[in-house]
């Protein structure tokens, strides 16, 4: 890899990776205000304008916190939680498409952390791993509400990520390959997987909810039954990075619902808009700019769905457990298979057919 | 023995299969909650707006003057009597020569505190006193203090100013009760305050 090269992609990341954190950030602070609305209250509104200081403060609050690790806690494990939890969510945002490619001195460099022709695994393989952070911090803290926290956040995680994968296995059979950028680029020009699969990404968006952690899934920090839940001897910014790690989830299976189901950077008249942008701009400012659109275009899909997560919250009450675990392994698996019957029957019968009536 | 008709009956019949779908229970209250969103919000901005509390609503103790600028306090003592926090404590003076234009009675209050921590703002030192010398306010209420030389009130802060007189619609229970009666009616529409009861 030549020097400009890895200069640009260096920037690619440090870009995506500080509009994820920000972000992050700021879904604290549209969580409180979308709250407060729902609720008929203008929400935080003294910090700042409009409350967009509220981050901050809170933050600083977090920092200035005293650092509290329990007499009969495991220490390292009891460090090693938050920030696998933080690490674990940080990463799944490396594959996703933020945009085309972008060109600077003849080199074509894509807006995406890493490509990989095995996206979709990568981030199954870290959503997996994101359990760890909180199952080692709740069984560290030596205490039974946190270990029952965690439990259920290990069980349910795993359940989910059942059909999870096996909504996703639809996908795959449409697309042919596990590459992200591949299955974004299938979509162009309106062809966008959820008119192709409602079921599946019905059965995608509620795992979604369990996978994040967020109601009507939220059992792990069920305050009413488990105190706090997993992190419930958890105090100051290891906290902070619990709640963070939760909003950085958020964002990035909001970004991957986008990219599998909703087109990703594609918008409808995008191939008018290139052609006019490279006839004004000449080819590379053009496409360039026509990149920056489609990425701005994928942030405005991703931050629908985080008001969507929010909307949700503030409507559903939590389920109980029972209730979990009977629509995890009684409705949403058989429902994802029958998904896969029904996509594989139309790849088989229904795509001659169709070709041979658009030839 | 049946007092509403609002009750409903309880059943235990399973979910039909639409139902169990919850999808388009989901979709119902998502509307709702989105109605709220849009709605206006009900929210008053507290230290900046304040509401009206009403003709007597009960804040901070004011000690009334009439109007020639006299105290009208006794020292009889009823309030304290009545008080029933134990929060009113007064020593009382005999009115001398000269002092006719200071104090309406010939027995005044030299001393006159109230702590502000005991005091539960029930109104009956209000109530007790013959004389319609304390009263407290509608429109202030005690401000939040931080010191505890800040808590007993003496008459410094306690008797009231000539110059920014103590105003109100109704002084007794029930001239503001005959007073909403004819806002109800429609009658009257605005009251006049004023200074002396």
């Amino acid at each position: 890899m030549e020097l400009t090269e890895l200069i640009i992609k260096s920037v690619v990341i440090l870009v995506i990776f500080g509009l994820t954190l920000v972000i992050a950030m700021y879904s604290t602070w549209a969580e409180r205000k979308v709250a407060a609305f729902i609720q008929d209250r203008p929400g935080p509104n003294r910090a700042g304008w409009g409350g967009l200081l509220q981050p901050l403060s809170d933050a600083g609050k977090m920092f200035f916190k005293e650092d509290f690790i329990p007499a009969q806690a495991n220490k390292w494990l009891f460090i090693a939680g938050p920030g696998i939890a933080m690490v674990t969510a940080l990463m799944t945002s490396a594959v996703i498409p933020f945009g085309n490619t972008f060109i600077y001195d003849g080199k074509e460099v894509a807006m995406q952390g890493v490509e990989t022709n095995i996206g979709v695994l990568y981030v199954f393989g870290i959503v997996a791993l994101g359990v760890y952070g909180i199952m080692i911090g709740g069984w560290a803290s030596n205490n039974k509400f946190s270990l029952l926290g965690a439990i259920r956040a290990a069980s349910q995680n795993i359940s989910y990520e059942v059909a999870m994968g096996l909504s996703i296995i639809a996908i795959l059979m449409l697309s042919g390959s596990l590459s992200l950028r591949e299955i974004v680029n299938q979509q162009h020009g309106g062809n966008w997987n959820v008119f192709y699969q409602p079921l599946g990404f019905i059965i995608f968006l509620v795992c979604a909810f369990a996978e994040c952690n967020r109601t009507p899934f939220d059992l792990p920090e069920c305050e009413t039954e488990l105190v706090g839940g997993y992190h419930t001897e958890y105090g100051s910014m290891k906290l902070g990075f619990y709640l963070f790690a939760e909003y950085i989830n958020i964002f990035v299976s909001s970004a991957f619902m986008s990219t599998l189901y909703f087109g990703g950077y594609n918008y409808p008249g995008m191939d008018w808009v290139f052609t006019q942008l490279t006839g004004a701009f000449g080819a590379t400012t053009g496409h360039n700019v026509a990149s920056l659109i489609g990425m701005s275009v994928l942030f405005i899909k991703a931050l629908a769905f985080i008001f969507f997560f929010m909307w949700v919250r503030w409507t559903l009450p939590r389920f109980r457990y029972d209730q979990l675990m009977d629509l995890g392994w009684k409705k949403l698996i058989p429902l994802a298979l029958v998904n896969i019957l029904i996509t594989g029957a139309g790849i088989l019968l229904l795509e001659p057919w169709l070709t041979a009536l658009l030839d | 023995m049946q007092l509403t008709n609002r009750s409903k009956q309880v059943s235990n019949k399973t979910m039909t299969f639409s139902e169990s779908l919850f999808l388009p229970a989901i979709a119902k209250g998502l509307a709702i909650t989105l109605k709220h969103f849009f709605s206006k919000k009900v929210t008053i901005q507290y230290p900046e707006v304040k509401r009206y509390l009403g003709p007597v609503f009960r804040g901070r103790h004011i000690l009334k003057r009439d109007e020639q600028g006299r105290e009208r306090c006794t020292a009889c003592g009823l309030c304290a009597v009545a008080c029933p926090a134990e929060a009113i404590s007064m020593i009382a003076e005999e009115r001398t020569k000269g002092e006719e234009n200071l104090y309406r009675e010939e027995k005044y209050a030299a001393v006159y505190e109230i702590n502000m921590l005991r005091c539960i703002f029930c109104g009956l030192c209000e109530e007790a006193c013959p004389k319609q010398a304390v009263y407290l306010r509608h429109d202030e209420f005690v401000p939040v203090f931080t010191e505890r030389d800040q808590v007993i009130w003496g008459k410094d802060q306690l008797v009231e100013d000539m110059n920014d007189r103590y105003k109100r619609e109704a002084w007794t229970k029930e001239e503001a009760r005959q007073l909403d009666q004819l806002k109800a009616s429609g009658k009257v529409t605005t009251a006049e305050t004023r200074a002396i009861p």
